[in-house]
C-alpha cells in the first residue's frame, strides 16, 4: 500500500511525522524546565538531589528525540537540512553546545574528583535549560519570520547575514517564541516533578514546585499571546501554483481559516495545558504532566502544521523569496520517502516500549532511598 | 559553483577529524563493555552470588561514565554534516540520511530507554527485566553502530543510487543495496569486533593493575577470566574480519589498498611486505617505490587482497597513470571525462532555462556517456587521487601488529588462569595494562587507514571532500574547532579524573 502512495503525499506524511517528533521534544522539554527550576525551588542538598535524579532518568529520552528530530529532516528534507544547518551554523552550533554540556553533567555532578566542581555542572543544566531551548525557541520562529538566504542552480547556500543564523534572536517575534518555549518547560518541569517525586517529609519543596508551575505559565502568558496576535496579523509568504513565492498580507491568518483542524488542534492544546496547570498549581493533583504534556504536543502540531501546508514555504528567505524552501521541493526522492515509511511503521511500537518502561520505572516514586544508592547523580 | 575556500574546507575536515576521534575514544569502550556487563549479570542471575552483582555493578559505574561522554560527543556528528558538509548533505543526503534517521529509531531509543533501567532499575524492577535491559544497552549500542557503519560504508562504497541531473544530487535506488554492501558488512563487524578486543583489554588492564597492587583480588581474577575468554573469540574474529575489509578494499577502493600497502608498481603473484620503513620525503611522481627498507614475503598480497596466488593487484602508479593490459584507465583521461559531465551539465541547466529541448537532450545525452567520472572532473592533477602514503601505511601496520600480539595475550592470560598462577605472572599483568592502551591506538589508527586511506574522496570516485562543504568564511568554522578543543580537552580531563577516582574506589566501594 505505501508503495503506491504518490510523492505529495508522502512528503506531506514526512512533514506530519517529524512535526511529531518535534512536538514529542517540546513535550520532553520538561527536562529542561526542571534543569531552569533547580535554583530556584531547591533550598538544600537533599532537595537538589530529588530533582536532579527524578530529571536524571528521563534526559537522555529528550537528547535522544532531538537526535531523532535531525535525523529524520535529513532523510526526509535534506535540501533543509543542508540549508539551516549549513546556514544558521552558528544558532545551531550554539545549540549543540548546550547539550554537549548537559548530556556529561548528570553524571559527572555529584562524582568524587570531578575537577569542575558541583556548581559548574549545575550551570551547565541551566545553561542547556535557558540559552539552549531560547535559541530552539527562535530558529523555529524564523519558519514564520525568514531567514537570510539565497541557494543557487546547484542548491548550494550562502547566508547573507554574518551571524549566521543568532540574527533571527534579535527578532521579537523569534525571541517571544523562544521565550515562551522556555517558561513552557518550566511549566512542564514543574508538573513531571510533581508527578515523579515522593514529597514525604519534603512537603515545602512540593509547594514551591506547584508555586512555579504556576508563575512561570503566568510569566510564559504575555509572549505567547504577543506570538498569536502577531501570527493573525503578520504578513506571510506563500507559494502560487507554480511554486512562485510571494509576501501575502495575513498569510498565517488564512491559514488558520483554511485548515479548522489545526484551529482545534491549537485551542484543544492550549486548554489541555491550562488544565494542566490547574491540576498542577492549584490543586493536589498529580496527573498535570499529562494534560500539559499532551497539550505541548498538539500546540507544537499546529504550530508545524501552520508553517509547512496550505501553500506554505516552512523555510522562507526574507532575501531572495525564490530560494525559500517548501515541503515539495526540499523533500528526498519519491524512493527514498517511501523506504523511510516503511521504516516509520516501527515507529509506534518504539513508542511502545518507551512507555512501558517508563510505567515499569516510575511505578514507584523517587524517594530517599533512590538518594541513598551509589548509583544515585 | 562557488568559489571553494580550501581554508574552510581545511577547519572543516580538522573539525571533523578532532570530533570523530574523540567520539571513537568513548565508542569502543561502550561498544565491549556493554556486551561484559551483561556477561556478568548473567552469570550473577545464574549463581545468584553477591560477589558477582557487585563486580557487575563496579563495571556499569565505569560504564556509565564512559556512556554520557560519549552520547555528549556523538550529538555533534550527527549535526555536523549540515553545518560543516552542508553542499554534501544536499549531494547525498537523499542516500545518506536514511541510516542516520534508522539508527534513531531503531538504536538509540534502545540504549536511551534500557539504559535508565540498567542503572537505576536494581530496585524497581524484577531481576529478569533488569538482565534483559542491560542485554537491550548491548544490543542497542551495537546496533547503532551497524547503521552508522552502513551510513560510512557507502560514502567508501558507494552503491544503489544515480545521479538524477535535474536536481543535481545522488538519489536511492535501492535501499537494500545500500544496508547488504559488502563493504558495510566487512566494517560493521571489523568496527564492532575490534571494539570488543577494546572493551575486553580494558576490564583486563584494570584487573591487572588491582591484581599487581594485590587489590581487590578475587574480582579481578573472576573478571580477567570472562574478558579473556570474550577477547579471544573476538581477536581471531577481529583478524578474520580486518582480512575480508582489505579484500573489499581490493575492489572498492584498489587506491587504499595500495596507499596502506606501500604498493607502487602493481603485479601479478605481488609480495607482501611484512615489515617496512618508508623513504622520508617520498612523492608519488618520483616514480618509484616508497620503501628505504622492506622485508616481503612473495605472492603475500595478491592472496591476501584477491585470495588467489596470481591475482592482479594495482599500485598507486598503475591507478594513477593506467595500466592498459590489466584495463585501468589514467587518471587523466577520467578527470578529462569529469570535465566534460559537467561541462554538459551546466548545458543541460542552460538549455533547460532557455526553453531549448533539442539542447537539453543532446546535452543530457553528452552527459550520461560520461557521468560515471563527473567527480574526478573536480580534480586539478592526476596525483591527487594518492591518500597520504606514510599515515595510512604506519597506522595500518601499527594496527595489525597490535591485533596480532593481543590474541597472544588473551591466550597467556587463559593459560595462567587455568594454572592459577594469575598473580604470580608479574610480567603478563604488566603486559595486561599496557596492552588497552595499544589497543586503543590501534583502534584509532583503524579510522585513520579508513578516512585518511580514501582522501581526497568525500564520496570514493563521486565527490572530492573539497566540493562537498559549506560556503563559510573559514574564521567561523576555525572558531568552533577551537572551541570545541578546548571544551573537549576540559571535558576529557574531567573524564579521566573521575574514572580514576572510581577506579581507586573499587568495586567494594560500588
Ligand atoms: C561503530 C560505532 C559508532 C560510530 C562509527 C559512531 N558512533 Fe555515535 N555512538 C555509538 C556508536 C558509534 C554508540 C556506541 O552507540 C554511542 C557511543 C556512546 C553511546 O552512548 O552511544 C554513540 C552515540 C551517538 C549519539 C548520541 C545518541 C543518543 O542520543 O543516545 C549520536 C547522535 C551519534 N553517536 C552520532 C554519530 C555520528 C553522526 C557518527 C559518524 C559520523 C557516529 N556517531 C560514529
Ligand atoms: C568514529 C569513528 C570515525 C573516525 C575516528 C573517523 C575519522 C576520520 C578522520 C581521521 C577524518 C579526516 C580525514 C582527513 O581529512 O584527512 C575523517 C573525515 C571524515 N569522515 Fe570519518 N571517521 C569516523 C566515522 C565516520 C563516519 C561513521 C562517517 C560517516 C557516516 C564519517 C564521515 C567523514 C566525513 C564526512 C569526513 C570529512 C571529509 C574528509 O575530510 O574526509 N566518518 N574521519
Ligand atoms: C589483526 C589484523 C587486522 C587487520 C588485517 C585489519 C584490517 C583493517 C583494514 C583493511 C581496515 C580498513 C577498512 C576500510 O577502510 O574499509 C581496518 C579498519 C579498522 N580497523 Fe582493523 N585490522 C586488524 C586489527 C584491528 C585491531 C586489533 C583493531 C582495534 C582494536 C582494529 C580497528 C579498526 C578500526 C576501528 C577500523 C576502522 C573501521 C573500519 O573501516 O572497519 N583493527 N582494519
Amino acid at each position: 500500500m505505501i508503495g503506491k502512495l504518490d510523492i505529495v503525499t508522502l512528503q506531506q506524511i514526512w512533514w506530519i511525522l517529524c512535526s511529531v517528533v518535534g512536538s514529542l521534544f517540546l513535550f520532553l522539554t520538561f527536562v529542561q524546565g526542571g534543569q531552569t527550576l533547580l535554583w530556584q525551588v531547591a533550598k538544600d542538598d537533599r532537595e537538589k538531589a530529588l530533582i536532579i535524579n527524578s530529571l536524571g532518568r528521563k534526559w537522555e529520552l529528550t537528547f535522544t528525540t532531538l537526535v531523532l528530530f535531525g535525523g529524520a529532516l535529513f532523510a526526509a528534507f535534506p535540501k533543509f537540512y543542508a540549508t539551516s544547518f549549513g546556514g544558521a551554523y552558528w544558532v545551531w552550533m550554539l545549540i549543540l553546545f548546550t547539550f554537549i554540556v548537559q548530556a556529561v553533567s548528570y553524571e559527572f555532578r555529584k562524582k568524587p574528583n570531578n575537577l569542575l566542581g558541583e556548581k559548574t555542572y549545575e550551570l551547565f543544566l541551566l545553561i542547556n535549560g535557558s540559552v539552549g531551548i531560547l535559541l530552539i525557541g527562535a530558529a523555529v520562529g524564523t519558519f514564520f519570520t525568514g531567514s537570510n538566504f539565497t541557494l543557487n542552480e546547484y542548491n548550494q547556500v550562502t547566508w547573507t547575514n554574518s551571524l549566521r543564523g543568532v540574527e533571527a534572536a534579535f527578532s521579537l517575534f523569534n525571541l517571544s517564541l523562544g521565550l515562551f518555549l522556555v517558561l513552557n518547560a518550566r511549566v512542564l518541569g514543574a508538573m513531571y516533578l510533581v508527578n515523579n517525586i515522593s514529597f514525604k517529609g519534603a512537603k515545602e519543596l512540593e509547594v514551591r514546585i506547584r508555586k512555579s508551575c504556576l508563575t512561570s505559565f503566568l510569566l510564559s502568558l504575555p509572549f505567547l499571546l504577543y506570538v498569536i496576535v502577531m501570527l493573525v496579523m503578520m504578513d506571510g509568504f506563500a507559494t502560487d501554483q507554480n511554486g512562485a513565492v510571494a509576501i501575502v498580507a495575513h498569510k498565517y491568518l488564512n491559514n488558520l481559516l483554511a485548515m479548522p483542524l489545526v484551529d482545534v488542534l491549537l485551542l484543544a492544546g492550549l486548554f489541555l495545558v491550562i488544565l494542566g496547570v490547574t491540576r498542577t498549581g492549584l490543586s493536589n493533583a498529580t496527573t498535570g504532566i499529562w494534560f500539559g504534556g499532551l497539550g505541548t504536543v498538539l500546540v507544537g502540531l499546529a504550530i508545524f502544521c501552520l508553517a509547512g501546508f496550505n501553500n506554505t514555504p516552512f523555510y522562507p528567505s526574507k532575501v531572495d523569496l525564490q530560494s525559500s524552501l517548501t515541503i515539495y521541493n526540499a523533500s528526498s526522492s519519491h524512493y527514498t520517502l517511501t523506504a523511510m515509511t516503511y521504516v516509520a511503521l516501527f515507529i509506534p511500537g518504539v513508542l511502545a516500549y518507551v512507555a512501558y518502561v517508563w510505567r515499569q520505572m516510575d511505578s514507584r516514586k523517587i524517594d530517599a532511598q533512590d538518594l541513598a544508592d551509589k548509583k544515585a547523580y | 559553483m562557488n568559489e571553494i575556500d580550501l581554508g574552510t574546507v581545511n577547519w572543516a575536515r580538522a573539525q571533523f577529524t578532532l570530533t570523530a576521534m574523540y567520539h571513537w575514544l568513548f565508542v569502543p569502550i561502550t561498544l565491549g563493555l556493554s556486551f561484559l556487563c551483561a556477561f556478568f549479570e548473567s552469570i550473577y542471575v545464574r549463581t545468584g552470588k553477591e560477589e558477582w552483582k557487585r563486580l557487575t555493578r563496579f563495571w556499569m559505574t565505569l560504564f556509565g561514565i564512559n556512556f554520557s561522554i560519549g552520547i555528549a560527543t556523538g550529538i555533534i556528528l550527527e549535526f555536523q554534516f549540515g553545518t560543516n558538509w552542508s553542499n554534501y548533505s544536499w549531494m547525498v543526503g537523499d542516500i545518506f540520511g536514511a541510516p542516520l534517521a534508522i539508527e534513531g529509531i531503531f538504536a538509540f531509543f534502545i540504549e536511551a530507554t534500557f539504559f535508565a533501567v540498567m542503572f537505576f532499575g536494581w530496585e524497581r524492577t524484577s531481576k529478569g527485566f533488569h538482565l534483559f535491559s542491560t542485554w537491550m544497552v548491548a544490543i542497542g549500542s551495537n546496533l547503532s553502530a551497524l547503521w552508522i557503519l552502513v551510513a560510512n560504508a557507502w560514502m567508501q562504497n558507494p552503491v544503489g543510487m544515480a545521479f538524477n541531473p535535474d536536481t543535481a544530487r545522488y538519489e536511492m535506488q535501492n535501499i537494500l543495496e545500500v544496508i547488504f554492501s559488502p563493504t558495510a558488512m566487512s566494517k560493521f563487524t571489523h568496527a564492532t569486533s575490534s571494539s570488543f578486543v577494546v572493551g575486553a583489554l580494558f576490564v583486563i588492564s584494570i584487573s591487572s593493575f588491582y591484581l599487581l597492587r594485590k587489590k581487590h583480588v578475587e574480582m579481578a581474577k573472576k573478571s580477567i577470566i570472562v574478558a579473556s575468554v570474550f577477547g579471544l573469540l573476538a581477536g581471531l574474529f577481529t583478524a578474520f574480519t580486518g582480512d575480508e575489509s582489505a579484500y573489499d578494499n581490493a575492489s572498492s577502493q584498489p587506491m587504499k589498498l595500495a596507499a596502506y600497502e606501500g604498493l607502487y608498481e602493481g603485479s601479478r603473484g605481488t609480495s607482501i611486505v611484512a615489515f617496512g620503513i618508508l623513504n622520508r620525503g617520498w612523492k608519488v611522481d618520483d616514480g618509484k617505490s616508497p620503501f628505504a627498507f622492506e622485508v616481503s614475503i612473495p605472492y603475500g598480497l595478491s592472496l591476501f587482497a584477491k585470495r588467489e596466488l596470481n591475482g592482479f593487484v594495482p599500485g598507486m602508479k598503475d591507478l594513477i597513470y593506467g595500466n592498459q593490459a590489466e584495463g585501468i584507465m589514467p587518471v587523466a583521461e577520467k578527470m578529462q571525462k569529469g570535465k566534460a559531465a559537467i561541462a554538459d551539465l551546466a548545458a543541460y541547466k542552460a538549455a533547460g532555462k532557455a526553453g531549448d529541448e533539442a539542447g537539453r537532450t543532446a546535452a543530457l545525452t553528452r552527459f550520461k556517456t560520461n557521468q560515471e567520472y563527473l567527480g574526478f572532473g573536480y580534480l586539478s592533477r592526476p596525483e591527487e587521487v594518492v591518500p597520504p602514503v606514510a599515515t595510512t601505511y604506519y597506522s595500518f601496520h601499527f594496527m595489525v601488529y597490535v591485533g596480532t600480539a593481543v590474541i597472544f595475550l588473551f591466550v597467556f592470560f587463559l593459560m595462567s588462569a587455568a594454572k592459577d598462577r594469575l598473580t604470580e605472572n608479574r610480567w603478563l599483568l604488566r603486559a595486561g595494562v599496557i596492552s588497552f592502551f595499544l589497543v586503543y591506538l590501534a583502534s584509532e589508527l583503524g579510522w585513520v587507514v579508513a578516512e585518511v586511506g580514501r582522501q581526497p574522496w568525500a564520496i570514493q570516485d563521486m565527490l572530492p571532500v573539497k566540493m562537498a562543504s559549506t560556503n563559510i568564511v573559514a574564521g567561523n568554522v576555525q572558531t568552533t574547532f577551537v572551541m570545541f578543543f578546548v571544551l573537549f580537552a576540559i571535558l576529557l580531563l574531567a573524564e579521566i579524573k573521575i574514572m580514576l577516582k572510581q577506579i581507586n574506589i573499587g568495586p567494594e566501594g560500588a
